[in-house]
């Protein structure tokens, strides 16, 4: 579903991802997982198309189409979802707005009518009930006054209404206490399928106890030194980062997460 | 200069002579103002004597008075003599015929914005059925009104029809030798609205300057003035979201607003004419002085404005506040794409005891715009007790914009409270990038983040208008991105 060949892509002249090669198919949970700094979270910006990030070399396609000649709301609207790591707030946009907005851009794209206003609440609230979030945070502004767990589970709410293709999770886990995170693996667990294929950006592998991938690769310095199994996460839980000759406060230091 | 006014003046003279009663039957005033000018324009109005005095004692004082130039905005000097101050209502075999005549680019706002057809030929000039519009839109509110002895016509009838009442409260709010342009306005007003609310009357409906027939040719230097007498209330809607053809430049209208004691005035514009092209040629001059005055206690005014259009806008709705306990609101979104210019904001004058007041103001700033929030908060001696909130909020678009805020605060009372937040912020690449993300179209994005940055205003409009201007911001921010 995914192929990514040699992508280089770079931040106001800093190369950050040196030749990223990869490979998913539907229905694979890969992880991605990594040092800060080592460009994890770069890589899912990339993909997503922040414009932010320059890409200079290699190519990427979903399905067959080339997805970095798109534009970031085309991919989007071809199934490319991203959770962000630091969802942004959307001040007085009430969150069942923005929602309705973006499921009824989906649907105008696939050529399906609009949802109304009502239909789409009645949709909302049995999603809402699916990542443990009052259907009150539905008229709040968007991320606004949202607290770091409750931000995640609105994010995966969004998943869960826009049924991607291939969903990126940008460091999901990360500041949510235990109970938040099975909440959050619940709902990820929801939109595994077979033609769905997710990839995920974690730091820790804890994620990876209720969220059980297919495939493991690990980052450093902007390119994959290591793929394998489930068993990969957790030796390097064991033995730490230092144990593939990664030295993970250097990059820790220069880091912008 | 002399030489030209002198030629003017002669020409003038010399159409006189042949008598102007056939003259201005059907035709438009030659440009250049004096007094002849003025008084042919009060006796084609068949005006009384003291308005055709009122005129001209407003008119002797502005030829004294000096043009602004505070302002924080730039145009190039206007000449007076150079404006016609009296145009004939157009004759329909001059209108369009239909709509197949009218400019396709303003056929597509109006169709954006979701206009009624039957609305888009009124609103873009075609000649429409008289007898059409007199009986559509004059039973369906003339009856309850009458009924509820709520006065609504327009100005130049109230003079004819209740001097009285005209003569005992125009200008008292805004005097001719308040400013420039309302000195101008006083001397060669066109027409306008009058609104008499009577003692204990709650106007059974909402006021709009859209179902006055004739309220399309209120001319370039409108006049409104609304009384709501003892314990009545009343909402007024001036304007229209639809972008309105004018081929003139200069606009510079005044609004009186009088409450006497426990009376409600509400008064909500939406301002969208034409705001000259993406090179910022054409457009509106659209100087304002709109000021109500709460002369009775326990009274309140609230102007709620959606200012999109023009090419200049410089307009401060202000609240006088007299009596005790008395309150003024000020709600305000004020957008610039383009070059547009604005440069408004409000004045609240608490003079009362226990006097109250709110101003909210959103500015929006795109293109190569420049957004200017002036407000004024005076406390008078007398205003014990009396405080103010100010929120003034700006809102960037790209990076070739500009926005100022000039609060002015003035206290002669040391028990009044005033607090003032100022905020200015950019739409952000970060909920850009969240919006496109989710598959929202960027312009659609910048129109939704927008929308939300003023939900505070648009919550005093009423409903429909609330759902128009959301619209319109989005029109008007058409090209602001990407």
């Amino acid at each position: 579903m995914l192929s990514i060949k040699n992508l280089h892509a770079s931040v106001e002249g800093n190369e950050i991802l040196k030749g990223i090669n990869l490979e998913i198919k539907a229905g694979e949970v890969h992880a991605i997982m990594g040092p800060n700094g080592s460009g994890k979270s770069t890589l899912a910006q990339v993909l997503a198309g922040n414009e932010a990030f320059e890409v200079t070399a290699g190519e990427v396609t979903l399905n067959g189409d080339n997805l970095m000649e798109k534009a970031t709301e085309d991919r989007a609207r071809e199934g490319v979802f991203l959770a962000f790591q630091y969802p942004v707030e959307i001040p007085g946009v009430s969150n069942l707005q923005f929602m309705r907005t973006a499921v009824n851009a989906m649907r105008h794209h696939r050529g399906e009518p609009e949802m109304n206003a009502a239909e789409f609440m009645k949709l909302a609230r049995e999603v809402s009930k699916q990542v443990d979030l009052d259907p009150a945070f539905l008229k709040r502004g968007v991320n606004e006054g949202f607290s770091g767990g409750e931000k995640k589970r609105n994010e995966i709410m969004q998943a869960l209404l826009l049924q991607p293709k291939l969903a990126i999770l940008d460091e999901t886990d990360s500041g949510l206490d235990i109970d938040a995170l099975k909440v959050v693996a619940d709902g990820v667990n929801a939109l595994r399928s077979e033609d769905r294929a997710i990839l995920m950006v974690t730091h820790y592998q804890r994620l990876l106890d209720h969220i059980v991938p297919d495939h493991v690769h690990v980052l450093a310095d902007g390119k994959i030194v290591k793929s394998g199994g489930r068993e990969l996460a957790l030796e390097l839980e064991e033995r730490g980062y230092a144990w593939l000759g990664i030295r993970e406060d250097d990059v820790a230091a220069s880091s912008a997460n | 200069m002399a030489t030209t006014d002198q030629e003017v003046n002669e020409l003038i003279k010399r159409e006189y002579e042949h008598g102007f009663v056939t003259e201005i039957e059907a035709d438009t005033f030659e440009p250049g103002l004096n007094e002849d000018v003025i008084a042919r324009l009060s006796a084609i109005k068949k005006e009384p004597e003291f308005m055709l005095e009122w005129r001209l004692k407003a008119y002797r004082r502005w030829l004294e008075m000096k043009e602004p130039d505070w302002a924080h905005v730039g145009y190039p000097k206007i000449d007076y003599n150079a404006i016609s101050y009296y145009s004939a209502p157009k004759r329909p075999e001059d209108m369009p015929q239909s709509l197949d005549e009218v400019d396709p680019e303003l056929l597509r706002t109006y169709e954006k914005l979701g206009i009624p057809l039957h609305e888009r030929e009124k609103l873009a000039g075609v000649a429409v059925d008289a007898v059409f519009d007199s009986v559509s839109v004059a039973t369906t509110f003339k009856e309850p009104l009458a009924k509820a002895g709520v006065i609504f016509c327009s100005i130049s009838e109230a003079v004819r029809d209740y001097p009285e009442l005209v003569q005992k409260y125009l200008g008292t709010v805004v005097p001719h030798t308040d400013n420039y342009f309302a000195g101008l306005n006083s001397a060669v007003f066109s027409d306008g609205t009058f609104v008499y609310v009577p003692k204990g009357v709650r106007c059974p409906m909402e006021l709009s300057t859209y179902f006055r027939i004739n309220a399309a040719n209120t001319g370039q230097f409108e006049r409104t003035l609304i009384i709501a007498d003892e314990g009545s209330y009343v909402s007024y809607l001036e304007g229209c979201t639809a972008p309105m053809r004018d081929e003139n430049q200069l606009h510079a209208a005044v609004v009186e607003l009088v409450a006497l004691d426990d009376a409600q005035i509400k008064y909500s514009t939406v301002q969208n004419w034409y705001p000259g092209d993406e090179n910022g040629k054409g457009g509106i001059y659209n100087f304002v002085t709109k000021r109500g005055a709460c002369i009775g206690k326990n009274s309140k005014i609230s102007w709620t404005q959606v200012e999109t259009g023009s090419a200049i806008t410089w307009k401060y709705p202000s609240c006088i506040l007299r009596g005790e306990n008395s309150v003024g609101e000020f709600y305000s979104v004020a957008l610039t794409h383009n070059y547009q210019q604005a440069d408004t904001g409000t004045k609240m004058i608490h003079l009362g005891k226990n006097t109250s007041s709110t101003i909210i103001s959103k500015g929006i700033s795109a293109g190569r715009s420049s957004n200017a929030y002036r407000g004024l908060v005076k406390f008078g001696p007398r205003a014990e007790g009396a405080r103010n909130f100010t929120q003034c909020d700006s809102l960037l678009i790209g990076d070739q914009c500009g926005a100022h805020t000039f609060p002015y605060i003035e206290s002669l009372n040391k028990s009044a409270i005033v607090e003032h937040e100022a905020t200015t912020s950019k739409v952000s690449d970060e909920q850009m990038f969240l919006c496109r993300q989710r598959g929202i179209d960027p312009e659609q994005a910048v129109s939704m983040i927008v929308n939300g940055f003023c939900k505070e205003v648009f919550k005093e409009l009423p409903m429909e208008f609330a759902v128009e201007a959301g619209k319109l911001l989005e029109v008007s921010l058409e090209g602001s991105v990407g």
